[in-house]
């Protein structure tokens, strides 16, 4: 099913290499995604229904993602590097179950969490703890793994003086780490990653990344989407370059990110 | 999380059966989303929950006024038809509209995590309930300062919120279906509620209505919905076994109906948000 790689042993004997099991978590079968796009947006229905009767309604495709085929293996880190509009959030909504491909397959085994956009679920009003069990909730936990998990949440975002406190009364670091501090309260066994590492300051930081350390050692499979060649070098095992749409290279990290430093000149 | 997840885009169910299996798994987050909105509308105020009672209270008091003086209807107890009837009608309003801002609301993040479509209409029918049930204490208590009887068909109110809850989720699914294409439909959706309003029963007694207008009465869903809500504690009537199952049928007629096409059409949706 994988299209012919060239540099694909290379990343199979990596994987072998440091011991991981062969089964994959993630699986995708050619996944293309292709969104009709308007050659004029229409955003209400009285001009819909204008453009209708006049037959204007003239529409173009197009493929976020075109016959991707990926496999990752249990505790892998991919990197998923490309320019702009290549399709790498689309390759994460795709496998977070966000769109539906609309053709090929995606096959999941495991629990995803994503870590994307933090916080985008707060409400000011709140306070910090209903916060908290509302973002947690927002990512599929019940209320009780909520509250068996709530004293480590704060004690990672370090906020327990204001935990009671509205949320608008935050700096926009203590919002940044109090969720990032949820969205990482759990081990999921996959974990998707948005560029979002540069959370909060120097210290917390420090932090976050002993946090996905943590998370590397107990086998999560993470896919890191990037457009900084340097931070894919210093995680990932394995990377996948996207060019519009399409699977430009993958394998081995100092290979791809080399080329793709090239092509960027 | 206990066990293994397992997705397979090629082997779905049914969206309708999926869509429910998922809502169930995430009914916290709709309990949450539940409890956000009661506590952010009590933040907000200052009178706290005084406000959900003074509200259709001061209400009652101008429209009695208006009404019973100015028109003359010979309706003994026109306070409680009036709460009793605005109350449900509050409730559908209210709720349908809320499902719509916050599908907007939501937009943005159901492009970027994997949540259950149906979580915000669900929500915002809850929220509507807790409002509804919050509503009954004014009510009552108006019912004790006027003098009205209690009436024992009181017992029928539950059958009536739950055929009422039933039509509203099914148009609130509608309606999203629609709103998350064309945002000024909302809008629209508005002037169409102000013309429902009036044309519905709520405020003055059915009998004014002349003649010709009687198929429409028949045809309206919240004529009858307004009346199985309203008859229990005004009339100490329920509707009648036919009218009964005529309502039934059409409330989740509508509400399979709704959920059918929202949850056929929620994966294109997530194109448009």
């Amino acid at each position: 099913m994988m299209k012919p790689d060239r540099t694909l042993p290379a990343a199979v004997h990596l994987a072998s290499e440091a011991g991981l099991t062969t089964e994959p978590v993630i699986r995708l079968d050619s996944v293309s995604v292709c969104f009709r796009v308007p050659l004029e947006p229409i955003r209400s229905f009285k001009e819909y229904a204008i453009r209708r009767i006049r037959g204007q309604l003239d529409s173009r495709e197009v493929w976020a993602l075109k016959d991707v085929s990926l496999e990752v293996k249990r505790g892998e880190i991919l990197g998923i590097i490309g320019r702009n509009g290549s399709g790498k959030s689309t390759l994460l909504r795709v496998i977070a179950r966000v769109l539906r491909p609309t053709s090929g397959r995606v096959r999941i085994n495991g629990r995803v969490a994503p870590l994307l956009e933090l916080g985008g679920g707060f409400h000011p009003e709140l306070t910090g703890r209903e916060n908290v069990f509302l973002n947690a909730t927002l990512l599929g936990y019940s209320q009780r793994e909520v509250a068996a998990r709530f004293d480590w949440i704060v004690d990672f975002a370090e906020l327990w003086e204001f935990i009671d406190a509205p949320l608008r009364t935050y700096s926009t670091g203590m919002v940044a780490r109090l969720g990032f501090a949820v969205a990482t309260a759990w081990e999921p066994e996959i974990l998707l990653v948005d560029e979002v590492l540069a959370v909060g300051d120097q210290a917390f930081q420090k932090k976050c990344q002993a946090r996905l350390a943590e998370f590397r050692r107990a086998e999560t499979t993470i896919l890191l989407v990037s457009h900084n060649p340097q931070l894919v070098r210093g995680l990932c095992g394995r990377v996948l370059w996207l060019d519009s749409g399409r699977v430009r290279a993958s394998g081995d990290t100092d290979t791809i990110t080399a080329l793709y430093e090239e092509g960027m000149c | 999380m206990v066990g293994e997840v397992i997705y397979d885009s090629a082997r779905r169910p049914p969206p309708f059966w999926e869509e429910w299996i998922a809502l169930w798994a995430y009914r916290d987050l709709v309990r949450q989303l539940v409890a956000r909105d009661i506590k952010v509308r009590y933040k907000r105020s200052a009178l706290g929950v005084a406000w959900s009672m003074l509200n259709p209270l001061l209400m009652m008091v101008v429209l009695t006024l208006v009404f019973s003086h100015l028109f003359r209807w010979n309706l003994p107890n026109y306070p409680v038809y009036l709460l009793a009837g605005t109350t449900l009608w509050n409730f559908f309003a209210q709720t349908t509209t809320l499902a719509t801002q916050y599908l907007v609301w939501g937009g943005s993040l159901l492009t970027r995590i994997y949540v259950p479509r149906t979580v915000f209409a669900v929500s915002a029918l809850g929220t509507g309930l807790v409002n509804l049930a919050l509503t009954l204490i004014p009510l009552g208590l108006i019912m004790l300062v006027t003098g009205a009887p209690f009436h024992l068909t009181m017992v029928f109110l539950p059958l009536a919120v739950i055929l009422a809850a039933a039509f509203t989720l099914g148009v609130s699914l509608l309606l999203s279906s629609v709103a998350a294409v064309f945002p000024d439909i909302i809008e629209m959706y508005q002037v169409i509620l102000t013309a429902w309003y009036f044309l519905t029963p709520v405020f003055y007694p059915t009998e004014i209505l002349p003649a010709q207008y009687s198929l429409w009465l028949t045809l309206n869903p919240m004529h009858h919905l307004v009346s199985a809500f309203r008859g229990p504690i005004y009339a100490g009537s329920f509707l009648s076994p036919t009218g009964f199952l005529a309502t039934a049928i059409l409330a989740v007629g509508v509400l399979g109906l709704g959920w059918l096409i929202f949850t056929a059409r929620a994966d294109k949706l997530i194109y448009r948000l």
